[in-house]
């Protein structure tokens, strides 16, 4: 007897509430959620020098997921098939649905999936590999080479370990791809598959793979981990990538209430996604209408936005983009803005889905992450940067998570405290 | 080639399942029972022909079902 | 009411078919477009066959500019972005760019630069500590590969969503499905979609050649892809890429576009067993064609034509071919099946857009596109598979699927529009 989950598109009067109830991290200066938020409580940073073997390249400051060790958290089975990326991503999946209390083998079996994003695959050990090749040979390459490198890799790995047969996806846009990915989950939900494992985890810092982020041209040329990422700040000089990222439940709200979950940390109430026109055409940048629209799709007005939680790029063009952007939509000074990945670094995919799990913190305990070693910004930025060593009490209800991705991506999501 | 051998190179090529004794009594034991799929056997079966320098034929790699048969494949082909 | 999702416009690179006129032609002549690798010396590998396009992206009308900064696979989806928006008859500066979105699916991406790059970077593999001072300025948009996106984008202009979708060999298919949902959700009346891959390069052989997924018919390229039959023993990889033109119904009614078919419904499923292994019963694939029809609110004894996944691997046929008599029943032994892998190969994340194409073409012009190379078929291959010629034959709805590593099962509708509409 076959099951049909698709609900008839979506043509419904009023779509389902979808809601977040496990979180997973895996950040450089925390593993799980609750050491990864109590260290961006205190200012705590992630970022440090790869080791000396990286001697030679010009940059080498990486947000890193240090104390991670592989084998204490995946089988042996697994680990000559995958690459660090996916081992980060099945930890932290395996925490979030443990936080969530769903055990998969106990639901219907197509009522959940998995949509993540990744914009880097398992680069190291497809750099192993084709070393290997190269070298010794084709007949060297391992048999798992042919996935373990691909974008598909964490979703398909995740679902396999947990037996998840729903509707499942992979996205890719840069470091917009991990709220696309919340996005596409809570369209899942909609359409009718209650539980869905979504978000993006990223780790690429094999050599290859860290001249390929230094192409970017982004990077910053600094070498003091408490200066090297200062984004809004007046003396920004590019940014610091990292690995890690987080791993969320999302669950139709019923079905949520509906097993008893424990814990709901807030509603996705609204998701948007923009493209910022070609180059060169004198159009305006496609952040500020990101926002509108996803406060459009939330039915927020501006002002009940308690906190923005900012793509921070680091650059300063785009910087000044992003706070002309708030400023539009807020007012001059209208919002605090938080940027606590200045201590992870940008995480790509990760960085999205980290910005959620922060905010739903922040939306919990009432208080708002600031950034640290943060000067003085630009005059014509006029945003309330929240920097400095202690984080700022406040009274959250919805917060709004931005992320860009290089190529001209844009994506917002509104998190709201309680369920509508 | 020994059982060792093939036990050590099994597990750098797909591990070991945790329910399994590898260092049991397996000769007979297939594969499958051993917590290994046949990627782990194509794995296992290249590693060999790297190390070993023999040539095991693709059509016989999915026959191959215990550790006895892969260890008769491999000598017949190191003799011949 | 539900908002619809019609195709206007297509564009195709495939092996031996550059533009929907050429691709039609070689579906209708059984044609195949595979031989022996050209790209570089395929001796060293075990497979040495694959199904190539003859692409001169200065030829395709990319200027040098384009050409140096876009990977293959980005110059062939840019290229098949421009011939859909051509067919559609869409003027950029004539649509609301925030009402236009864009997806591409690739499962690869730009292996086949990074693979480039590499080798110089490396000094052909000796340094593991590679060496930034050769890089190219375009490697970071090798390494990321949304920068596809971006390209596809700039075709047509668009300012809403844009993305790519890589769920491995069901991301053409995936990629399209997900442009429809964003038109039917109402976030986009208009959808650039489709997807690309050009994995021919030797890192992307040899990792198939490792597991044995490639065939090994060296002495006969020509017929080296061989779904449903006894002898054949591994897909045949190829490259390419499809766009297509999604608007919304009375979107392209109004502005009086020619509707080439209509999406009716699409599906995913994961199958959560292996991560390149099938079960032999399809229960998931066949779960995905009954979500895509219960969407559709079709029954699937109204499917006139499958096109198959038929991917040439005996686990892959024997797959598909239980997924669809577990969904369609009875019906399964009455509809032509056919797999048109058998002439382009297996061009990853991009062949699921190029069968939708076909899908497409198949409705248009009344063509059952065959299965080339199915001489004697697989015993337990049991349906209609549509062997050697083409079939005239009215189609009115199509089933396509795809199938891939990670699991991924999808399945999609599509039909022509009825004469009321």
């Amino acid at each position: 007897m076959t099951q049909t989950t698709i609900a008839g598109g979506a043509a419904r009067t009023r779509p389902a509430t979808a809601v977040i109830t496990g979180l997973g991290v895996v950040a450089p200066n925390g593993m799980g959620a609750e050491e990864y938020w109590t260290a961006t409580l205190r200012g705590e940073s992630g970022i440090a020098p790869l080791g000396d073997r990286m001697a030679k390249y010009p940059a080498r400051l990486a947000g890193q997921v240090a104390s991670f060790v592989a084998e204490e958290h995946i089988p042996s089975k697994l680990m000559p098939q995958t690459d660090r990326v996916t081992r980060l991503a099945l930890a932290a999946a395996e925490w979030a649905l443990a936080d969530a209390g769903l055990r998969p083998a106990e639901l219907p079996e197509y009522s959940m999936g998995v949509v993540t994003s990744n914009a880097s695959g398992g680069f190291e050990f497809t750099h192993r590999e084709i070393q290997k090749l190269w070298t010794q040979g084709p007949q060297t390459v391992s048999v798992y080479e042919s996935f373990a490198w691909f974008y598909a890799v964490n979703t398909g790995q995740i679902s396999i370990r947990h037996g998840m047969r729903g509707p499942s996806g992979v996205l890719v846009a840069e470091q917009a791809g991990g709220l696309d990915a919340v996005g596409h989950a809570r369209r899942a939900v909609r359409r009718g598959t209650p539980h869905i494992v979504t978000g993006g985890v990223e780790s690429s810092f094999d050599p290859w793979g860290w001249v390929s982020h230094i192409a970017s041209g982004r990077l910053s040329g600094r070498t003091d981990p408490a200066r090297a990422y200062l984004p809004f700040d007046g003396a920004a000089d590019g940014y610091v990538p990292g690995e890690g990222g987080a791993i969320l439940i999302l669950e139709d709200a019923g079905a949520a209430a509906r097993r008893g979950a424990a814990k709901v940390y807030g509603e996705v109430a609204g998701y948007a996604a923009t493209f910022d026109p070609r180059p060169g055409s004198g159009r305006p940048p496609g952040l500020e209408y990101a926002i509108r629209k996803a406060l459009d799709d939330a039915g927020a007005r501006p002002e009940t936005i308690d906190v923005v939680f900012a793509d921070a790029a680091g650059v300063p063009r785009l910087d000044r983009e992003e706070a002309a952007a708030i400023t539009a939509v807020f007012g001059p000074g209208g919002v605090p803005v938080s940027a606590p990945k200045a201590l992870t670094g940008r995480l790509y995919a990760g960085s999205g889905p980290l910005d959620v799990a922060c905010a739903l913190l922040c939306i919990r305990d009432g208080l708002i992450p600031a950034v640290p070693n943060i000067g003085d910004l630009p005059a014509d930025y006029r945003i309330d940067l929240v920097r400095g060593d202690a984080p700022r009490p406040a009274k959250v209800r919805n917060a709004l998570v931005l992320a860009r991705g290089k190529g001209g991506f844009n994506a917002a999501v509104v998190l709201r405290k309680e369920a509508q | 080639m020994t059982l060792d051998d093939l036990r050590r190179i099994m597990v750098a090529c797909a591990g070991e399942d945790e329910h399994v004794d590898l260092a049991g009594d397996i000769i007979d034991r297939t594969f499958a029972e051993l917590g290994y799929d046949s990627l782990a056997v194509m794995e296992t079966a290249a590693r060999i022909e790297g190390e070993f320098g023999v040539k095991i034929p693709d059509e016989q790699v999915p026959e191959l079902a215990t550790p006895r048969a892969l260890l008769d494949c491999v000598s017949r082909a190191t003799v011949s | 009411m539900d908002r619809r999702t019609v195709i206007t416009g297509m564009g195709v690179l495939a092996p031996g078919g550059t533009g929907t006129k050429d691709f039609l032609e070689l579906l209708a002549s059984g044609r195949t477009a595979t031989r022996r690798i050209s790209f570089f010396d395929p001796s060293p590998f075990r497979s040495q066959v694959a199904a190539e396009c003859d692409f001169d992206p200065a030829v395709a009308g990319l200027t040098h500019r384009e050409a140096r900064r876009m990977d293959r696979a980005t110059q062939l989806a840019v290229v098949a972005a421009r011939q859909a928006v051509a067919e559609a008859g869409i003027e950029p500066d004539e649509l609301d760019p925030h009402r236009v979105a864009v997806s591409v699916g690739t499962a690869v991406g730009a292996t086949t630069s990074l693979e480039r790059e590499y080798l110089v970077l490396s000094d052909s593999g000796r340094d593991w500590l590679v060496d930034p001072g050769y890089a190219s300025p375009h490697l970071f948009d090798y390494f990321v590969p949304s920068a596809i996106a971006s390209e596809v984008a700039w075709v047509i202009d668009a300012e809403g969503p844009a993305a790519i979708v890589s769920s491995g060999c069901t991301s053409g298919l995936d990629s399209v499905g997900y442009a429809h949902q964003l038109i039917r959700e109402g976030t986009a009346d208009v959808v650039l979609t489709g997807a690309t891959d050009a994995p021919i390069s030797p890192i992307a052989v040899a990792c198939f050649d490792a597991i044995k997924a490639t065939t090994p018919r060296n002495d006969d390229a020509e017929h080296a892809s061989r779904p449903f039959d006894l002898t054949r023993n591994g897909f045949v990889l190829g490259e390419g890429a499809a766009m297509l033109v999604l608007e919304e119904y009375e979107h392209a009614r109004r502005r009086g576009a020619h509707i080439i078919a209509e999406i009716n419904g699409y599906a995913t499923r994961c199958n959560a067993y292996h991560m390149t292994g099938l079960k032999p019963d399809g229960r998931e694939m066949a779960e995905a064609i009954t979500a895509a029809l219960a969407e559709a609110g079709m029954d699937g004894d109204a499917v006139d034509y499958i096109n198959a996944h038929g991917s040439g691997t005996k686990q892959n046929d024997r797959h598909e071919t239980a997924a669809f008599k577990r969904a369609l029943g009875d019906h399964a032994y009455q509809t032509p099946v056919s797999s048109i892998k058998s002439m382009i190969g297996h061009s990853l994340g991009a062949i699921g857009s190029i069968e939708i194409v076909a899908c497409a073409l198949a409705i248009e012009n009344g063509l059952v596109p065959p299965t080339a190379n199915l001489r004697e078929r697989d015993p337990e291959c049991d349906l209609d598979y549509v062997p050697i010629h083409a079939r005239d034959q009215r189609v009115d709805t199509v089933l396509s699927v795809g199938s891939g590593f990670g699991g991924f099962q999808s399945a999609m509708l599509l039909s022509r529009l009825g004469n009321g509409d």
